[in-house]
């Protein structure tokens, strides 16, 4: 008995049989789940687009609770061309980075969101570049001067946890606060991530151990507000350059 | 063999009993917290520890033993896929073909992982994002697909259950312990808080230990470092634990 049912389960035919039932089992199983569901993440995943998007600019809120307050405080919802021009038709809020940053600079859509608080307005600009192992990602907002950064936040894919991971947390955010992205002259400086304290106006204390993810921050920022340029020129006197 | 000797004819009967009560697979007459069920969950503590005895795991607990609150997270996230996958091969395992046990097994993992993560994403999002880093490092995890092939392929449901609630303590316990001191001595705080006083940019700045001229040490926060902690928590634990060194 014992033997003809190790037999059976050795034989060619069964393991097949085997392999193919799982597979058809579990992938529907998978499949099922994910369409079902995908509404539900759908709606996660904006919500905290709007979450992140307040909280650069000093709103905090619960995901559920976003969408009222984005309504109430952002204003506008830009989506710029790379010469400076909108693009009326587009709709900002729906622009997915991760696909627009494969594209040529010229096709690219960059969006913007303006926001006003507490009668301050705010230029709030989405962020996408590469950490050490996937994407990072986050938001900058800059007060109406355009050049002092009143927040950022930040995520990621797959920083490594308790090193590059790090730059979530409110420690590192909080350390551009007040930051500026343009020198006296008007040309562009970013923020950078630099090792043994920040000294200038432009720079920001490292994470230990996370050099690649800081570098990745960094790149992220002044190749980002770079593409914004041509359309802030507009708004004010002071000459913007790269 | 001596030691028998001495038994009168009754107690060597009992003992052979007890033998064949413990060589078959007789959950049914055990009761649930037998004394052999208590070690499936005991043993990997110390005596049969994933880690540092049967060396699984390993390269999962350099990666994420920089900070404690990873380490605790990736615990528990192991301890339900062990338990989970270990009962679900527990029960095919008459059916698994012994050929293809080991992509079954794989497969059973991912199918479990994938699914727990999809279903977080819908209903717990914060949880899920918190977690999405390690989904990747469970799947791969040696321990899992290492007690799934020792012990779930040849032994019932419950004992299943048992041993992989086990193996994933002694390896959470492990992860634990060397995150525990990778975060205190290299960033001298403790799930996020600052043990050891704040340290400013000079001295007079500094707080605690820090005004005193204390530094972190930079070299905790590699992952070097996880392997030599582990080597010295392997170190201390076969000098208390005779058991565990090999005769030579």
């Amino acid at each position: 008995m014992e033997e003809k049912s190790v037999n059976k389960t050795n034989s060619n035919g069964y393991t097949f049989m085997f392999a193919i039932i799982m597979v058809l089992v579990v992938a529907s199983v998978l499949a099922f789940t994910a369409t079902s569901l995908q509404p539900r993440q759908y709606e996660n995943v904006r919500q905290e687009k709007m979450q992140s998007i307040l909280n650069t600019i000093g709103i905090e809120t619960d995901r559920p609770g976003a969408q009222a307050l984005y309504d109430q405080y952002i204003t506008e919802e830009i989506a710029i061309r790379e010469d400076g021009s909108i693009a009326e038709d587009v709709d900002a809020f729906a622009v997915d980075l991760a696909k627009e940053i494969k594209m040529e600079d010229s096709e690219q859509i960059y969006p913007l969101y303006v926001a006003n608080y507490e009668g301050e307005e705010y230029y709030i600009i989405p962020l996408r570049g590469n950490g050490l192992w996937n994407a990072i990602f986050g938001y900058i907002s800059l007060e109406d001067d355009i050049n002092s950064i009143k927040g950022a936040t930040f995520d990621h894919l797959g920083e490594t946890p308790g090193l590059g991971a790090q730059i979530t947390k409110a420690w590192f955010r909080e350390s551009f606060v007040g930051k500026k992205i343009f020198d006296e002259t008007g040309k562009l400086e970013g923020v950078s991530v630099v090792k043994g304290g920040a000294s200038t106006d432009h720079e920001v204390d490292a994470i230990s151990g996370a050099t690649i993810t800081g570098d990745g921050v960094s790149t992220m920022i002044s190749e980002r507000l770079r593409h914004y340029i041509p359309y802030f020129q507009e708004q004010t006197d002071m000459k913007l350059t790269e | 063999m001596d030691k028998d000797k001495n038994l009168t004819s009754e107690e060597k009967e009992a003992k052979k009993k007890e033998m064949i009560l413990f060589l078959s697979d007789s959950e049914e007459k055990e009761s649930f917290f037998s004394k052999n069920n208590r070690k499936l969950l005991t043993d990997p503590l110390d005596d049969d520890n994933p880690i540092t005895v049967q060396v699984l795991g390993i390269c999962s607990a350099l990666a994420i033993t920089v900070q404690l609150e990873p380490a605790v997270v990736m615990a528990i996230a192991v301890m339900a896929v062990m338990a989970g996958s270990n009962i679900i091969v527990s029960m095919l395992r008459n059916l698994i073909p012994s050929r293809i046990r080991i992509i079954v097994q794989l497969v059973v993992v991912a199918a479990l992982v994938a699914l727990v993560d999809q279903i977080l994403k819908a209903y717990a999002y914060d949880v899920s994002k918190q977690l999405s880093v390690f989904i990747g490092l469970i799947i791969t995890n040696c321990i899992v697909m290492g007690r799934l092939e020792a012990f779930a392929l040849g032994n019932g449901v419950y004992k299943s259950f048992l041993d992989g609630i086990g193996n994933a303590a002694g390896y959470g316990l492990i992860l634990i312990i060397v995150a525990f001191f990778r975060e205190l001595l290299g960033s001298g705080k403790l799930f996020g808080y600052e043990i050891l006083g704040h340290q400013g940019t000079t001295a007079a700045e500094s707080t605690g230990l820090y005004s005193m001229g204390y530094e972190n040490n930079g070299l905790m926060l590699l992952s070097p470092m996880a392997l030599i902690v582990v080597g010295l928590i392997i170190w201390v634990q076969r000098s208390r634990n005779r058991k565990l060194i090999e005769e030579n």
